[in-house]
């Protein structure tokens, strides 16, 4: 018997792999890997999801600011007895880098793959830096895909040993525009090969359900497992600056009036004059108020038919996740 | 046409060094039409540099040309004369330019007064675009006559990203997301289709990737006569 688990009837048999097909509603949450060589800040992060999240997302220098690579985080991970998803873009690496780092990642024991084009390096902490984009992430993910079912490299070589056999995953952006084509980019990615996606954040869930609807339409739904992308907000600013700022991102009035009511016994008043107790008050409200509105989405987002799952994206406030998913009655996770 | 910005005044006098003679060398296409290096701009770089160098105290002799086209050996021929005599000669041509002087002039030196900037096209009277990257392989049959190469800020053959908005890109809100602008025009031709499949993994070998390039056109070469 070779290290190969492509047995049983999975693709990969990952544990998110083996939720997902049991039909459990599934939870990933994700971890941003230290901007130094801490692994104790990773051990730490992984403690606060152990348990309560099917798999974590390691992001790959995220924003394009130079943290621990997403492969290396996932190694201890899986040390700490966790399930990694790596996330790779095409922003840093070739089509050689993107499969040796593939061949590894598999070798260290990690099995499941969120391929991203990337943010642009312009945002990050070396806008000067050269980009790659060799490939994109729809040919990522046919590429590893490939090297996983047809046993090949990309070139078309093909493999001597053992495959790297990674459940691939890839992300949509259901509102980014021109928001008509949203849905065939998800098809051009389901067929490319991906098993499952992840989507941007969701806030405004009657969109999202028009989304799906065309999804459902496209009967994209019955080949590809959909995790919605939820994650808490911390403050009626967060919710603002999202609307505004983050391209594929709604955030309905009604939301930003939740978050703004929770501040209430403190409205009128200015940062600068406000003890030091009373901004800790003001704060803890305002984020059990988004913690109760991710709970809140995560079960109006559970009625949408093909949603598979949620992608819980709680990231520098990992201790967010466990009150967000018992409060969801998605905890204990199902033993698979 | 090839475009070009002229380069700091200051970056310029420091590349020039203290040397006494100087030669702008002014270019009559591409540089000229974007009016960052033809005769009018050589005429006042060489202006400029006079009367700055005298400011500072150690005054340089400059005197300028302009030809037809720097990057053809019969053209830089005509003005052999003026490059021997020069201690420095500052090209205000495109990097091809620059590098014509060098090559078909070997004992001379010659520096640049232009960043070349990018293949484009005046959009508007002042305003330059980029539009080409001379990848080597046009993929603008599938693109409606849009480059996803050069404009989208990725390069994505299979766009757009998730940071598209409003039809501009993440980077900028000024910069036209490329693929919005392929599915608008490839939706109003009812062409679509050509964007629903997966477009593989690009050759990139033609593209610089692959190492300098060069083109034979062996029914365009003259004949060597055989000795």
């Amino acid at each position: 018997m070779t290290t190969n688990e492509s047995t049983n009837g999975y693709l990969v048999g990952s544990k998110l792999e083996r939720m997902l097909k049991a039909g459990h509603f599934a939870v990933t949450g994700e971890l941003g890997p230290p901007q130094s060589a801490d692994g104790d800040e990773i051990r730490e992060k992984a403690a606060l999801l152990k348990g309560y999240v099917d798999g974590v997302n390691l992001t790959d220098n995220q924003t394009a600011i130079v943290r621990i690579s997403s492969i290396a985080a996932g190694t201890i991970l899986v040390q700490e007895g966790l399930e990694p998803v790596i996330q790779m873009t095409a922003r840093d690496r070739n089509r050689l880098a993107i499969q040796a780092d593939l061949l590894g990642a598999y070798a260290l024991g990690m099995r499941n793959l969120l391929c991203l084009t990337g943010d642009h390096q312009i945002f990050g902490n070396h806008p000067t830096a050269k980009h790659v984009f060799d490939i994109d992430s729809i040919q990522m993910v046919k590429m590893v895909t490939d090297m996983r079912d047809e046993k090949k490299f990309q070139c078309g070589d093909e493999f001597k040993g053992i495959e790297p056999r990674f459940f691939t995953g890839a992300a949509s952006a259901p509102f980014a525009d021109p928001i008509d084509f949203r849905p065939y980019r998800l098809a051009k990615k389901v067929n490319a090969g991906a098993n499952f996606i992840q989507t941007q954040l969701v806030y405004d869930v009657d969109a999202f359900a028009q989304f799906m609807e065309k999804v459902r339409e496209m009967g994209l739904h019955e080949k590809v497992y959909i995790l919605a992308g939820v994650g808490p907000l911390k403050s009626p600013g967060m919710a603002r600056y999202m609307k505004k700022n983050v391209p594929g991102i709604l955030v309905p009035d009604e939301i930003i009036d939740r978050m703004n009511e929770a501040g209430k016994p403190w409205a009128g008043k200015k940062s600068s004059e406000m003890t030091k107790e009373e901004k800790r008050a003001r704060s803890k409200a305002r984020r059990e108020e988004g913690i109760q509105i991710c709970i809140d989405l995560i079960q109006q987002l559970r009625e949408i038919e093909g949603v598979a799952g949620v992608h819980v994206m709680a990231i520098e406030w990992e201790e967010a996740v466990k009150p967000i998913v018992e409060g969801a009655g998605l905890y204990p996770r199902p033993s698979v | 046409m090839i475009t070009a910005e002229q380069k700091p005044l200051d970056e310029i006098k420091n590349l020039l060094g203290n040397e006494e003679k100087v030669l702008v060398v002014g270019c009559g296409t591409c540089v000229t039409v974007c009016f960052a290096g033809g005769d009018r701009e050589a005429q006042l770089l060489a202006s400029s540099l006079r009367m700055t160098t005298k400011l500072d105290g150690h005054p340089m002799e400059v005197s300028d040309v302009t030809v037809q086209r720097q990057c053809e050996w019969e053209y830089l021929d005509e003005i052999e004369d003026e490059i021997m005599e020069a201690d420095v000669v500052l090209s205000i041509a495109c990097g091809i330019g620059v590098q014509a002087i060098a090559e078909h002039f070997p004992e001379c030196w010659v520096v640049p007064g232009l960043n070349t900037t990018f293949l484009g096209l005046p959009t508007e009277q002042g305003i330059w675009e980029e539009r080409c990257m001379a990848c080597g392989n046009c993929v603008l049959g599938v693109t409606g006559g849009i480059c996803p190469i050069a404009r989208c800020s990725k390069s994505l053959l299979n766009g757009p990203c998730g940071g598209s908005e409003d039809g501009h890109c993440e980077i900028d809100a000024d910069v036209p997301c490329a693929w919005q602008l392929i599915y608008d025009r490839l939706a109003g031709k009812d062409q679509l289709d050509l964007i629903l499949e997966i477009d593989p993994p690009k050759d990139w070998s033609t593209a610089h990737d692959g190492g300098p390039r060069k083109i034979v056109r062996e029914d365009l070469q003259l004949e060597t006569e055989e000795s």
